[in-house]
């Protein structure tokens, strides 16, 4: 950390610094740019992969929190950057630097209008274009009059506005077309069956070839990041369950970490265990549903039902614990709700007995089809620099040879001491990426084999006060979800409610890189490259 | 009289009440034999096939396939035909949260069914707005925007809940009058009367 420091430093000395878990360091916004392209690109540095950008109102500033990763030294960083002006704020966009940064700043600029000059495409992200105030300003006016709910279409435009500096410092407000001119433009979505939920994709085509993709999101965006600041800590948690609704443990982990950390409660050993069996049992329930979906969207109607047969067993033994099949808002802060079902033991390992049977007829059924294969082999090649680039972390991005997992680089929990393989492959298809999850259950369950006979014991859940209040900071924490890297951004002003709380979706990117997937391919690998990727589209809108 | 659905004893319902009113209400001035009795013929193959629109938000979504799956098997009840046209559909689950953004959608979706149409809102959100009702862009509720046959609780509902909805409806259909009489249609028209479209005039 120290080393970092100097480098930069010495380039910047405007530059300030702060410890903590993560290095920060302060910039003004002129030299951000500057700063920015000598992380990704010296050779010490190498911070190549940009987790998230958290977009801040604090009480002095409009701002921006950027967190960043060197893949190769393993690495974390954070920078905070303040616009100057609050009638007006502006800060320096990094688009052209991380690709993932265009989407990252189009989300801050609809939540704080915050205006990133250099941005090709500034338009708002999730709200739509008549929208009213920028939701997560603290001075909000949220009278629901001010932005009725209608019946009639929303309005649509085929500009997109870009803000550029020219020579003189002066800055210009340009407008420019989304496609080109003469472009003839599908509209796929929202209300589509293979599209995962409402996600829709203003898809420009040349015949049957893709040569660009709008993805227009916002279809189910409930602005949890906003409800979850007037709300007190173990409130937020219940919608973890609601994202990514198959990842509901992993999230809820994530969450709870990030708050006992701040609160530096140390939770019991038992409690960590029936953390990370859950983590693994939703896992294998998620890839096995991602399994069936998937085929479906590619004809194959029966490997859901065959697939859907473990995921029940997995929701009943989920049930009998945690009184839910799917929202189970189980993890609690300093610990778990309830203990383990009796029968848990005996049900997780029958669960275990049919999991290499079941991975053999799925392999019988349909890896091997001669169909399946021609559709899914080379389809949507996502190399590894672009998988970075773009931050498609989880399965998809271990597809393309990228070793992201976070149980691996950044080991949280007990998972340091579990032994397992990271699933990583090369190839970087979608038929990479649909292997990549079959082979991830057979690590799960590797996973659960370990600790299903060593369940210590001890309390479930340790004493924490009724009435929690954080001291003030901020925190930042990743857990490997069920599709990649989900983070939890949390900063306190030590009152019983967080002041920010941002939620780093892994369905988000992976959604963004889909109009780099897609260009030049048909319109039918749409489907297949959207339904490898695996997205969810709540767990994007939040 | 008994209104029911196949193996589902009648004193097993829930709110009988309702629909003994709703048959008190259709049968006020009298049935025609021959009318009534074609009615009864008809309504008795509608609600024996309704064909759900494929439509989900969110998590109620998931559930919803896993009642498609076999474990759940809606096939036993002649729902499995899931139409991902709303034209021919007969019925839309509003599975999930509905937000601003995408009320204008469900709305034009619910006009493009083909009469006669059912709306079912499945789970908290649909129902009220659920965990969300802070929030500055959901919808509480989308009887605020299409006209709602059967309110399903739940965050999300299981699916042995869904399955109890559904039987909801189809007992609704089986009591209707499909020829003349009191219908649903013109409760409809009223409905969109007083939830205009702006800028469209009919």
């Amino acid at each position: 950390m120290a080393l970092i420091q100097e480098k930069i430093a010495a380039q910047f000395p405007e530059a300030t610094f702060e410890e903590g878990d993560i290095l920060l360091v302060n910039i003004p916004d002129a030299k951000w740019h500057s700063l920015a392209k000598t992380l990704r690109d010296d050779a010490d540095l190498k911070f190549d992969f940009l987790v998230t950008i958290v977009g801040m109102d604090w009480p002095e500033a409009y701002g921006c929190m950027y967190y960043l990763t060197s893949t190769e030294h393993n690495t974390h960083i954070s920078v905070k950057v303040t616009a100057e002006s609050r009638e007006n704020p502006m800060l320096h966009s990094i688009a052209d630097l991380w690709s993932i940064a265009g989407i990252f700043e189009r989300e801050v600029y609809d939540f704080f209008g915050i205006v990133f000059i250099g941005n090709p495409d500034m338009r708002r992200l999730f709200l739509s274009i008549d929208w009213k105030g920028y939701p997560l300003r603290k001075d909000y006016d949220e009278s629901p009059e001010l932005n009725p709910v209608t019946t009639e279409s929303e309005r649509q435009s085929d500009f997109t506005n870009t803000w550029v500096e020219e020579a003189d410092g002066k800055i210009v407000k340009k407008e420019e077309r989304v496609f080109a001119e003469n472009d003839f433009v599908v509209n796929i979505g929202p209300q589509h069956p293979a599209t995962h939920g409402v996600l829709r994709f203003r898809t420009a085509v040349d015949g049957e070839t893709i040569k660009k993709i709008d993805v227009y999101m916002g279809y189910i965006h409930r602005g949890v990041e906003k409800i979850c600041e007037k709300l007190t800590y173990p409130q937020t948690l219940h919608f973890m369950d609601r994202l990514d609704y198959f990842s509901a443990h992993p999230y809820h982990h994530g969450l709870c970490m990030t708050i006992e950390q701040a609160a530096g409660i140390e939770i019991s050993r038992r409690a960590q265990v029936i953390r990370v069996l859950m983590d693994e049992l939703s896992r294998i329930a998620s890839h096995c549903l991602f399994l069936g979906t998937f085929c479906m969207d590619l004809g194959a109607t029966t490997m859901l039902f065959y697939t859907l047969r473990v995921r029940e067993q997995i929701l009943d033994i989920m049930e009998k614990t945690c009184g839910a099949r799917m929202t189970f808002n189980y993890d609690c802060i300093g610990g778990v709700m309830q203990d383990l079902a009796p029968d848990f033991v005996e049900d997780v390992k029958a669960l275990l007995a049919v999991i290499p049977k079941n991975i053999k007829e799925y392999n019988q059924v349909f890896t091997g089809n001669v169909i399946a294969r021609n559709r899914m082999e080379g389809v949507g090649v996502l190399s590894r620099e672009d998988a970075i680039s773009w931050s498609v972390t989880g399965p998809s991005g271990r597809g393309s040879g990228w070793a992201c997992d976070v149980r691996k680089t950044d080991p949280y929990s007990i998972y340091s001491e579990l032994e397992f393989d990271e699933v990583v492959r090369t190839e970087g298809d979608s038929m990479a990426r649909f292997k990549v999850r079959l082979d991830e259950i057979v690590q799960s369950a590797r996973i659960i084999e370990q600790l299903i006979d060593n369940i210590p014991e001890g309390e479930y859940c340790v004493k924490v006060p009724k009435v929690l209040k954080l001291p003030k900071g901020h925190w930042f924490r990743t857990v490997e979800g069920c599709r990649g890297t989900f983070g939890v951004y949390l900063e306190s002003d030590g009152t019983t409610s967080p002041y920010r709380l941002k939620l780093v979706p892994p369905s988000l990117t992976a959604a963004a890189a889909v109009d780099h997937l897609t260009r030049g391919s048909k319109i039918a690998d749409l489907i297949t490259i959207g339904g490898s990727l695996d997205y969810i589209v709540p767990d994007m809108d939040r | 009289m008994e209104v029911t659905t196949k193996s589902m004893p009648y004193d097993a319902w829930k709110d009988n009440e309702y629909i003994e009113g709703l048959v008190k209400q259709l049968q006020e001035s009298g049935t025609n034999v021959i009318v009534g009795s074609l009615d009864k013929l008809i309504n008795w193959g509608r609600s024996n096939s309704l064909w759900p629109l494929t439509f989900a938000t969110s998590c109620c979504g998931i559930e919803f396939v896993s009642l498609g799956a076999a474990r759940y098997d809606m096939a036993r009840f002649g729902w499995e035909v899931a139409r991902s046209s709303p034209r021919q559909a007969d019925f839309i689950m509003v599975a999930g949260t509905i937000v601003h953004r995408m009320a204008p959608v469900l709305r034009r979706l619910y006009d493009q069914l083909a009469e006669p149409k059912y709306v079912i809102a499945c789970g908290a959100c649909a129902v009220s707005g659920g965990p969300f009702k802070k929030s500055y862009h959901v919808v509480m509720g989308c009887d605020q925007i299409i006209p709602v046959d059967v309110y399903l609780p739940g965050c999300p509902p299981r699916p042995e809940a869904m399955i109890y909805s559904i039987m909801q409806l189809s007992r609704k259909v089986k009591v209707e009058k499909f020829f003349g009489g009191v219908n649903r249609q013109e409760k409809q028209e009223e409905f969109l009367k007083s939830h205009p479209i702006e800028g469209v005039q009919d």
